[in-house]
């Protein structure tokens, strides 16, 4: 085994594996966040639209956005690998532990979190990226120029309330696993001191509320608002 | 104080083990835990029954030899060790549930006794710093800030009971490793040693079989002597930094 | 048999050099071809047997601990002294030599002691270069504190927790030879006896305290590094597991047993406060630096009291005897151990004593915080205040600490010479198990030093002395006598377990261990040792008769363990009793009341008594026979220790 792969197969390395890749999710989600408020601009869509087609076609956002499904995907993989190493570390339980005096509930519970954000964004790629990518898109024109209407199309879904409250529900997932995640990951690189570790956690109590709070704004303004 | 014990008892490691329920009287606030064990233990002699048996030595706390969950969190409901612990900390007609240490790498060995060699083996995979007895330089050659003294002792003050790994969800072993390579990485005299030592622990804490760490903070929370949180950070970075930089293939 | 106590000739501070030079020496590439057994690895044990291992020799080292790292010089608190004088306040080799002599009231070994002394000061650097993370000043280099009263600040210490960090260190090293392959560690294992063949020890008979085996082991010489026996009172501030057992067969194999009657009384202790007591818990002796020992004028206040009526801090001032201080204008509350112990007792026998059981006087801090604040007072102490309040429920920020004294050291133990060997060729006992440094009363930081300079200075010498000496052939672990002692182990086993009667082990051993405090414990009669002696004997008949082993021998069987160690102290307590009868004086912690001084201090009896009594065991119920070491002192000058 070379060295690489026994660092990336220790319990350290597999965190490292987690952190990085959590850490750049969360790189990703601030600007998905930042770009999708051209929702809210109420030009009819054209400032959404006009990025979305950057977004997909700019070969530096390309690599970017390869880097994420691969951040994704590593995130997954290895979160299954290290539950599995975890379950296997204590094969009998208690029959009465009362982990909730020495622990946050989100911090004991990332694997269901992650599952469930997990299908949320499968769905949620179903219904927009995949559409984006291969899709059948009506199309709009602006100053000659053609582009993909993704804007239409997320103000047809967020008519559905089903869908709307799915959303909802799953950026409060999301914040519950951000509220460990991102402070977590710092402590995982070994980025602990006593001048910067407050200011981390402060950023990432802010981080976790004020993200999904924006992103679950966006199908609650169109369903109102339209 | 009347009270009702919910005891695991296991004859030995293959045994598969069970709860039993006892019920004991004649308690008072001022004792210690584990003197009402003993109390529980002579009546069940006196009846012909086969004692608890449970790890303790020193009953002051500094030993680390005693163990138990108790009532869901390891060494009771206050931050200190099970000798520590006093029965004014129950009320009058409780039930209290007593388990052993659940880990892999700490195998039952009989009734709530545990087998933490693991521990010991962990520090023998690089937990010192090579010196011989004599040839050494004298002590004050060595100054050392006071500040970086006093944080190598926080992290050296661990007892090695392994409550970290039984609070832990994943009975992970990290904050127990992390202790001694922070004590180590800090002082000057741990320095020669410190990339290897750091890979060599840590490759024995996982052959041992211990879980990975989620960050939940249940080991700090519940260890008796307070170890930080810090130490594990720093483990992290030790480890990162010791793999990338040492010529260890 | 006439005790050689092979102390060098010459003067004084070149002994032990002279000696290192005229020892024996074994070629590096012999030593690989020698086995050596070390029994205990508390600070004693771990660093001889690292400090063996690093040299060469196979050890093999026994705990009856899951863990070497928890043998109970964990416990100590307060610190190590050493000689270094790096505070400039006049401390030297010699000074240390001099306060321990006489800190021990003058029945220690002057050549012994001037060792402990001499390689006091390397045990610091060793500790040091381990990464033991001592207390240290701003500028980087150690602190140091002064302890136990002495005048000079010499004291080394690691917060509250010294013995802890002195021992995590020679865990360490004795981790780094167990991945060396040079010393193999058997946890959870108890030496059951020692195999003497041709007059040499040759191993030990062990068991597995978890399946119950017993086992052999053969090596060229073995080292007793298993502590005192504190533990025949019961309650003592020992750890539970701690235990006279190894020492005691060595003793009945024919190793002499020196002063058993020399016990120390820990001043301050927290109260006992019920039967169903199982220990008593230390207070550092540091608080005796701030915190004022006293209790009420009279009785009648001290009734009250002890009914609820009043409060402590309800009593003026002037219905409180501040009696140290009363007695002791110019040491105060700092006295020696034995002194402050022995006055705590007077004045609960006056019917003066504090708490419910009559038996406590207050350490107070009222006037501490007052002048100093309680945050430095918090600084100082926070850790031990929390621990108090942890155990009794009481806050001693606001109310004064209750202590009472209790046993916690056994200066006693298997008589050895200069070179740490008993009077079995190739046993050898090292740190609190043997008698050799602290006389009648051991100085506070004192044996931490000891158990250190012991097992990583001196053994490594005098043990290479002995086995150069023998030759390296292998030790026949086939012996006939291995088998034969191993059946002893089995005998005794099965005789216990199959007594099966009416009262537990605990119950055997409160009572001796109430028989042992009340007669030979804090102060001592003839009368009382004579009674306590017949009390004794019945309670050993009624033991072997009576006691209630469940369980079998092949599991883990905690109650057997401790059958074991308790018959061991039944025959034990005799001996300390015939030694504190024999010993018509008083000196440090032995006292017998029918000598002192006008004013109730000891009286040493010089001309008589100036001698370690080392006993020989006669088989079984017969009585021990007595042999005297005299002892000679060229350097120190015999004066009546005074505090006044």
């Amino acid at each position: 085994m070379s060295w690489v792969t026994k660092t990336l197969s220790s319990t350290l390395g597999r965190k490292l594996i987690m952190a990085l890749t959590g850490l750049f999710l969360i790189l990703f989600l601030t600007g998905h966040v930042s770009g999708n408020m051209l929702l809210f601009k109420g030009d009819g869509g054209e400032a959404f639209n006009k990025y979305a087609q950057f977004m997909t076609t700019n070969p530096a956002v390309k690599i970017l956005s390869y880097l994420t499904y691969i951040s994704v995907i590593a995130h997954v993989i290895y979160s299954i690998l290290l539950t599995r190493k975890n379950k296997t570390a204590r094969p009998v339980g208690y029959a009465e532990s009362k982990a909730s005096t020495n622990s946050a509930w989100s911090s004991r519970n990332m694997g269901v979190l992650g599952t469930i954000i997990l299908i949320f964004l499968v769905v949620h790629m179903q219904g927009f990226w995949a559409k984006m990518h291969w899709g059948d898109m009506p199309m709009v024109t602006y100053e000659g120029e053609t582009y993909k209407d993704l804007y239409q199309i997320v103000q047809f879904a967020f008519q559905n309330e089903i869908l709307v409250a799915g959303y909802v529900i799953a950026m409060g997932f999301l914040s519950f696993h951000l509220s460990h995640g991102f402070a977590s990951a710092f402590q995982t690189l070994g980025l602990n001191h006593v001048k910067y570790s407050p200011a981390i956690e402060l950023i990432g109590k802010i981080y976790c509320i004020l993200v999904p709070v924006l992103f679950a704004s966006m199908p609650l303004y169109i369903y109102f608002t339209s | 104080m009347k009270l009702t014990l919910k005891v695991w008892r296991q004859k030995n490691s293959t045994d598969q083990g069970g709860f039993v329920t006892y019920p004991i009287d004649g308690i008072s606030t001022d004792m210690s835990f584990l003197e009402m064990m003993d109390v529980l233990n002579e009546e069940l002699t006196e009846k012909g029954e086969d004692p608890i048996h449970f790890d303790h030595d020193c009953r002051e706390g500094i030993c680390g030899m005693c163990s138990l969950y108790i009532n869901g969190n390891p060494h009771g409901p206050q931050q200190t060790t099970t000798c520590q612990l006093h029965m004014r900390s129950f009320k009058d007609g409780d039930t209290i549930t007593i388990e052993p240490w659940r880990a892999k790498a700490f195998p039952v060995v009989k009734d709530l006794v545990v087998d933490r060699s693991a521990f010991d083996r962990i520090i023998q995979a690089g937990g010192y710093v090579s010196v011989n007895t004599g040839g050494v330089p004298d002590a004050n050659e060595i100054p050392i800030p006071k500040k970086i003294a006093d944080e190598a002792f926080d992290a050296a003050t661990c007892i090695g009971c392994g409550a970290c790994v039984a609070a832990c969800k994943n009975a992970s072993a990290m904050l127990f490793t992390s202790a001694k390579i922070s004590q180590l990485a800090m002082l000057p005299q741990g320095q020669v040693e410190r990339k290897e030592r750091a890979e060599k622990m840590i490759a024995q804490m996982d052959a041992e079989g211990f879980g990975a760490c989620t960050n939940t903070g249940a080991c700090a929370a519940e260890c008796p002597k307070g170890i930080s949180l810090s130490n594990i950070a720093r483990m992290n970075r030790e480890y990162f930094s010791a793999v990338v930089s040492s010529e260890n293939l | 048999m006439i005790l050689d106590s092979k102390i060098p000739a010459g003067p004084l501070a070149e002994k032990w050099t002279k000696h290192k030079f005229n020892m024996k020496l074994v070629n590096p590439a012999n030593k690989r071809k020698y086995e050596v057994i070390v029994v205990g690895t508390g600070l004693a044990g771990a660093s001889a047997a690292a400090s063996l291992a690093e040299l060469g020799y196979n050890v093999k080292a026994f705990c009856f601990q899951d863990s070497p790292r928890r043998a109970h010089s964990i416990a100590a608190q307060g610190g190590i002294n050493a000689a270094k004088n790096y505070q400039n306040d006049g401390d030297s080799i010699f000074r240390l030599f001099y306060d321990t002599i006489k800190g021990g009231d003058y029945r220690a070994r002057e050549g012994n002691v001037y060792r402990l002394a001499e390689v006091s000061v390397n045990i610091i650097d060793q500790c040091v270069a381990q990464g033991v993370p001592f207390a240290r000043e701003y500028g980087g280099l150690l602190a140091n504190r002064s302890f136990g009263g002495a005048q000079v600040s010499r004291t080394f210490y690691a917060r509250g927790q010294t013995g802890q960090q002195l021992l995590l260190g020679a865990y360490s090293a004795l981790s780094r030879q167990v991945a060396n392959g040079k010393v193999k560690l058997y946890p959870r294992t108890e030496m059951m006896d020692v195999v003497i063949i041709d007059g040499h020890a040759r191993g030990i008979v062990t068991r597995n305290l978890i399946t119950g085996a017993i086992e052999t082991h053969a090596a060229h010489a073995v080292l007793l590094c298993t502590g005192g026996y504190g533990n025949v009172f019961f309650l003592s501030t020992n750890a539970m597991g701690s235990n006279v057992t190894a020492a005691w067969r060595a003793h009945k194999r024919g190793a002499y047993f020196a002063n058993p009657c020399y016990t120390q009384i820990h001043p301050t202790c927290i109260p006992v406060s019920g039967d169903h007591q199982s220990k008593l818990t230390l207070m550092s002796e540091s608080l005796r630096n701030d915190g004022r020992v006293w209790v009420p004028a009279t009785v009648e206040i001290a009734e009250k009291l002890r009914k609820g009526q009043i409060k402590a801090n309800d009593i003026p001032e002037n219905e409180r005897d501040y009696y140290l201080e009363r007695k002791y204008p110019s040491f105060g509350n700092l006295v020696p151990r034995d002194v402050a112990s022995r006055n705590a007792k007077y004045v609960c026998d006056e019917g003066r004593g504090v708490n419910e059981t009559g038996e406590a006087v207050f350490l107070d801090f009222r006037d501490a915080i007052k002048r100093d604040g309680e945050d430095v007072i918090r600084a100082k102490y926070g850790n031990l205040f929390d621990m108090y309040q942890q155990i009794t429920g009481e806050n001693p920020y606001q109310v004064p600490m209750k202590i009472y004294p209790a046993v916690h050291y056994t200066m006693g133990g298997l008589w050895v010479d200069y070179n740490l060997m008993t009077t079995i060729p190739g046993l050898y006992a090292l740190g609190e198990a043997n008698f050799s440094d602290h006389g009648a009363n051991r100085l506070g930081a004192s044996a931490l030093m000891q158990g250190l300079a012991d097992g990583y200075f001196v053994i490594p010498y005098t043990v290479g002395d002995y086995l150069a000496q023998i030759g390296t052939k292998p030790v026949d672990a086939n012996h006939p006598e291995f088998e034969k002692t191993a059946k002893e182990v089995k005998d005794r086993i099965q005789k216990l377990l199959s007594i099966n009667g009416t009262k537990s082990v605990d119950y055997f051993h409160k009572k001796l261990g109430k028989i042992m405090w009340n007669e030979c414990g804090m102060a001592r009669t003839a009368e009382g040792l004579q009674k306590a002696k017949a009390e004794i004997r019945e309670l050993r008949a009624e033991f072997w008769k009576d006691v209630k082993v469940l369980g079998e021998n092949e599991e883990l069987n905690q109650t057997l363990e401790k059958a074991h160690r308790v018959a061991d102290f039944l025959e034990l307590g005799e001996l300390m009793i015939d030694d504190a009868y024999n010993r018509n004086e008083s000196c440090g912690g032995h006292f017998r009341e029918e000598y002192q001084t006008p004013e109730g201090e000891a009286l040493r009896d010089d001309e008589n008594f100036a001698y370690v009594a080392a006993w020989k065991y006669m088989g079984d119920g017969a009585e021990e026979e007595l042999h005297k070491e005299p002892l000679e002192f060229e350097n120190v000058k015999l004066t009546q220790r005074s505090y006044k």
